[in-house]
């Protein structure tokens, strides 16, 4: 991964509503522009229209949303590529088993749903 | 067509022929998907399957379409866990464009898209193997081609 690639993923993520708008798809992928509204106006962050539009796009240039036409319809999708890129620069594999057996005991101890 | 359940991206510093032979060489495919190889001639109406090194098959299925070096779409059932192997039939296609995403690519780069849906409904298993699996599949074929070395080893 390059440094520009880089720089775009971690400015995309630094902003909480942007960040908002990944877990809305981890939770449901696929999303139209309009899904993704008409779900944020019934619970969380206010948003208008024109922001999440804006929002998505600075998301799919860091690559971090893919898009596909299905007919007039353009469909999101988190794409957590370019974070496992990272992930690998930083964590070596030998590391990678401790990590995750420490994220699934505190997972266990916490009770999280995620 | 039911919608995917998944779309991955990555841009790859190569050329879309570079990437097409990567996704259809048995020998390259072994390098990059985890101590697995695929077996097929890649023409449309071939069978295709995925098995491990040790000769055992993990998924079946048949090439759909196959247009070198730009699309490919295998139709694809696991055969080794039967909860996965019960929700049947998946579709994954692979779409190879040119792209400009990197400046200091020269401009220049290949953009792989992958689409993995679900022919039935359902699919909660198909969901948590196909997650668990592409990003690191597509991970390591990014690294494969730019640096000649995996990241991933399991």
């Amino acid at each position: 991964m390059t440094i520009d690639a880089m720089d775009a993923v971690f400015r995309a993520l630094a902003d909480a509503s942007r960040r908002e708008l990944l877990d809305r798809l981890r939770a449901e992928n696929g999303q139209t522009l309009s899904d993704l509204c008409a779900r944020l106006a019934k619970s969380g962050p206010s948003m208008t229209r024109q922001a999440v539009s804006k929002h998505l796009a600075i998301l799919e240039a860091a690559n971090l949303v893919a898009t596909i036409r299905r007919g007039r319809e353009k469909l999101h999708y988190l794409n957590p590529v370019p974070i496992h890129d990272i992930g690998e620069r930083w964590i070596s594999k030998f590391e990678r088993g401790r990590l995750q057996a420490l994220n699934d005991m505190k997972k266990a101890l916490e009770k999280s749903d995620e | 067509m039911s919608k995917p359940s998944f779309v991955y991206v990555t841009y790859i510093r190569t050329t879309p022929e570079a990437l097409w032979a990567a996704l259809t060489d048995p020998q390259t495919i072994g390098k990059f998907w985890f101590g697995m190889t695929a077996e097929s001639d890649f023409r449309p109406g071939s069978p295709w399957r995925l098995k491990f090194l040790d000769g055992r098959v993990a998924d079946t299925g048949e090439i759909l379409e196959a247009d070198p070096p730009r699309r490919l779409v295998i139709r694809w059932r696991n055969e080794f866990r039967p909860e996965l192997k019960a929700e049947g039939y998946s579709r994954c296609t692979m779409q190879i464009e040119l792209a400009a995403y990197y400046p200091d690519f020269g401009g220049k780069a290949v953009k792989l898209t992958i689409e993995h849906a679900l022919d039935g409904e359902g699919g909660s298993k198909f969901i948590e193997a196909v997650s668990g699996g592409w990003p690191k599949v597509v991970s390591n074929l990014k690294s494969l081609l730019e640096t000649g070395d995996i990241a991933f080893t399991e």
